[in-house]
């Protein structure tokens, strides 16, 4: 391993310091939760085309069984938790806002937790080449555990069609309260790091830059020791400031370069990934299991002991707060993720899905409801935004109604990092204003895009019913040609045999 | 658990707000402020509390008038600080019908008529300024020495209420000129700089603030003190004022170098008049400020140069209030040509092209 104090780190622009909350429950080791009696498994957990079910209802299923498969070049196959039976493939709500239902596979466990090893643990994973690699890291459903959830076998297939030279793990963990990849390295060193050798085999790059932020010291010398045998990976200290985990400033603090926009951090030669993500891929070629599982973070001043639990996928969340001692006060409001990024959760009843990394449970205290009071244009936003965008500005034009100008100001260039809401005096919610708009542009996009399609449909049958038309226009022609002949023909016949009576 | 969760985060929030931005401009402009009451006695403090009672009276009316709700606007401390810097900007023994009309002016024609709190194209402070300036330039030249708190010239409580609410000549005895006006007049009559200066107030006296001039401009020293202060809190960033004084001080050096006996020199620009206050607390008003950094270097040498052009060439000895408003009436322009560099883009836009792609990084 290369030290790090010789790697010259490069500023970005931008940046807030929201107070990291991480006390709560970075001191917690992680702890396996209880097997709930009830498991409900999405079949989109991913970015990409849902699974496609391969169970039906009443089907016993091992664990680590193949569930769904996945359906086309993006996408991710779903195993079973647990095993046990399945109690039906049908709706259930998603963990997402909306809470709207989703196709969701319900499994009873048996209580057993009965292996089915269909995935060969691999005893030499020295000797498998990239592609090897790729392929069982797409069969064990491992998707970005950051929270993009991103199929990471797609990632790992970069080098394919570009130049690449560094892969950067990403172990910031920049966003406030969650502690479940700093208990992950601190713990787990050694499998993050293996793992993190797979990938880079996989895609063929001789530098491994893994980034951990300063407040997380204990994860950094864990990280250390356990990579010290290796050459190619460097563990470097990132300066604690939001948001250092945005996969192109973190790329762009390591190795200089602006991700050009609209682009991906391949067209710099840098792929990243997750520190959970590395474990996963550990555990699916070292071990031979699919992602069946992962570390959440379950925090926040309303629930009564904050841990860091390793859940099932499809566990329901209400399980997660029971086994962290309930709430001690109702909870001003419930958050998966994050509270810079994270996504409000309708009911504890959903499931934790491969990208939850965080359930939060924030009191009245932590999260006030204010008023929102006129810009005073004192460009703390400007001085925020990460991005180099004048976020009161676009505000202004979204609120006038002139989407398209907010575009040319930059709006699709936002990450949604909320650093601009985070610093606003006048509390405006700047990031509603951008999603929003970004919704709205993308149903309208949606809708021209059906009219251009009715109309090239329309257009077709119009033709279509005009060439047969046509056709029958033609072939009546013919007929009555045919007919007259036939008429004169007969005519002709009647006329000489008269002629001849 | 709020029924309102589908607004998007962030969920957690930086301790600022409206009122602790304006709270904490009140708080850095308060050493040179008491100094400014001290040193002008009780009329001064009269004035100063007829203008910010006056302004906020005005904004509750005007509030009032347009329907919105009074509590939240009040609260957040806009109207009592336009209602501090005007006040900050008058002569200190000005009549109090002065004080009267600069506020409604502010609030009323500058700001509220504008649309209220972030809106106003203008500086509210300036533009009543201003108005007072070219409407009764008689009251608003008349500037007298300091005569402290308290000290033997100082004019008792009931003889100060006369001042400022009644009508007393008392102000004849110890009017004086400020620096500013004082050269001006002298150049003006054909008397050369070395010698005109040397009935002025010394550079110490400038610095500490023992010189005639507008209530609040004198002490140097302290409105700088404040103004830092806002910068380690960052209300305000170092763009608007370094930019600003540093344009000032070369125009005033170069010209001083050139002809030291037409021109006065970067100290006397810099200390005496309202430079200091003008570069930290009304360029620097957010509200009609550019947005971007380099729009605030470039408002700020703006502001410098015209402070400078307008004191050396123009009818009136200090410039401040115009160079500021011709400079916020060019803040939208600046704003809509110069702004980040958005991330990932060059400087018009385009995505950024890399000669080397997914080259080495060595």
């Amino acid at each position: 391993m290369t030290t790090a104090n010789i790697l010259k780190l490069f500023k970005i622009r931008g940046g807030v310091h929201p107070d990291d909350r991480k006390k709560l429950s970075a001191e917690q080791a992680i702890e396996k939760l209880p097997m709930p009696s009830l498991l409900h498994i999405p079949l989109q957990q991913h970015i990409g085309a849902p699974a496609e079910p391969l169970v039906r209802r009443g089907d016993e299923v091992k664990k680590g069984q193949l569930l769904a498969r996945n359906q086309g070049a993006i996408s991710a196959p779903v195993h079973a938790p647990t095993s046990g039976r399945i109690m039906g493939v049908g709706g259930y709500p998603a963990h997402h806002p909306s809470g709207l239902s989703v196709r969701t596979i319900t499994l009873k466990p048996d209580g057993k937790d009965d292996w089915l090893d269909n995935l060969e643990p691999c005893d030499n994973p020295d000797q498998l080449t990239p592609e090897e690699i790729a392929d069982r890291v797409a069969r064990a459903g491992i998707v970005g555990m950051g929270g993009a959830t991103f199929p990471s076998a797609v990632k790992l297939n970069l080098r394919k069609r570009y130049t690449l030279h560094t892969l950067v793990i990403n172990g910031a963990e920049c966003e406030p309260y969650l502690t479940c990849d700093d208990r992950l390295m601190r713990e787990q060193a050694m499998q993050v790091v293996e793992g993190v050798k797979l990938m880079a085999r996989a895609l063929d790059v001789d530098h491994v830059l893994f980034g951990i932020e300063n407040n997380k010291p204990d994860a950094q010398a864990a990280i250390r020791e356990a990579a010290k045998e290796s050459d190619m990976i460097t563990v470097v200290g990132l300066p604690t400031r939001y948001p250092m985990g945005s996969e192109k400033h973190l790329v762009q603090t390591l190795v200089g370069k602006e991700t050009p926009a609209r682009g991906l951090t391949a067209d710099i030669g840098v792929v990243v990934h997750n520190v959970a993500t590395a474990r996963a891929v550990y555990d699916a070629i070292h071990l031979g299991r699919p992602l069946i599982s992962r570390v959440m973070t379950v925090t926040g001043e309303s629930i009564q002991t904050p841990k860091n639990v390793e859940v099932l996928i499809g566990t329901p969340l209400n399980n997660l707060v029971d086994y962290c001692g309930g709430f001690n006060a109702e909870p001003e409001c419930l958050i998966s993720g994050g509270p810079m990024m994270g996504q409000p959760l309708p009911s504890l009843r959903v499931p934790a899905i491969k990208g939850s990394n965080g359930l939060l449970a924030l009191s009245g205290k932590e999260n006030k409801a204010t008023t929102e009071m006129p810009c005073i244009r004192c460009a703390s936003c400007v001085n925020a935004c990460p991005c180099g965008l004048v976020p009161l500005e676009m505000a202004n034009h979204i609120r006038a109604g002139s989407l398209d100008s907010s575009v040319k100001l930059g709006l699709l260039d936002c990450i949604a990092c909320g650093s601009c809401a985070y610093v606003c005096p006048s509390h405006i919610p700047l990031v509603q204003y951008f999603n929003y708009a970004k919704g709205e542009l993308a149903s309208r996009q949606r809708a021209q895009h059906k009219q251009k399609e009715t109309k090239r449909l329309a257009e077709a049958r119009t033709e279509r019913m005009e060439k047969i038309k046509q056709a029958k226009r033609e072939a009546m022609a013919k007929r009555k040609k045919e007919m007259a002949e036939k008429k004169k023909r007969e005519a002709e016949k009647a006329a000489v045999a008269g002629a001849g009576s | 658990m709020s029924d309102e969760t589908t607004i998007s985060g962030p969920y957690t929030h930086a301790k600022s707000s409206i009122s602790r931005t304006m709270g904490l401009v009140m708080l850095s402009l308060l050493p040179a402020t008491l100094f400014g009451l001290y040193q002008f006695g009780w009329p001064a403090i009269f004035l100063f509390v007829t203008t910010i009672v006056a302004c906020v009276a005005a904004e509750a009316f005007s509030l009032q008038l347009a329907g919105k709700p009074i509590k939240p606007f009040l609260m957040d401390g806009s109207a009592i600080l336009t209602g501090w810097l005007l006040a900050m900007t008058l002569p200190p023994w000005a009549p109090w019908w002065i004080a009267l009309v600069g506020a409604l002016l502010a609030i009323i024609v500058a700001k509220q008529v504008f649309g209220g709190i972030g809106q106003n194209l203008f500086n509210p402070a300036m533009v009543a300024r201003v108005a007072l300036l070219i409407s009764f330039p008689l009251e608003m030249t008349l500037f007298n020495q300091p005569v402290p708190l308290f000290s033997a010239q100082a004019p008792g409580f009931l003889e100060s209420l006369a001042i400022t609410f009644g009508s007393s000549d008392a102000i004849d005895a110890v009017s004086g000129a400020t620096t500013l006006g004082h050269l001006k007049t002298e150049l003006g009559r054909g008397v050369a700089l070395p010698e005109a200066s040397t009935t002025t107030a010394s550079i110490w006296q400038q610095l500490w603030g023992q010189s005639s001039g507008s209530l609040g401009e004198t002490s140097a020293l302290l409105l700088l003190f404040g103004g830092l202060f806002l910068i380690y809190k960052k209300i305000i960033t170092w763009h608007i004022p370094v930019s600003m004084l540093v344009t000032l001080a070369l125009l005033a050096s170069l010209f001083h170098l050139m002809s030291p006996e037409n021109y006065v020199g970067p100290i006397t620009h810099l200390f005496s008049g309202a430079a200091i206050l003008c570069a930290f607390f009304i360029a620097t008003d957010l509200v009609t400020s550019p947005v971007s950094i380099r729009g605030q270097i470039l408002f700020g040498a703006g502001c410098g140069l015209l402070v400078f052009a307008i004191r050396t060439w123009a009818g009136y000895p200090e410039g401040v209030a115009f160079a500021v408003m011709l400079m916020n009436a060019c803040t939208p322009l600046i704003d809509h040509y110069l702004k980040p560099r958005i991330y990932g883009r060059d400087r018009k836009g385009e995505p950024l092209v890399y000669a080397d792609e997914g080259a080495d990084i060595k």
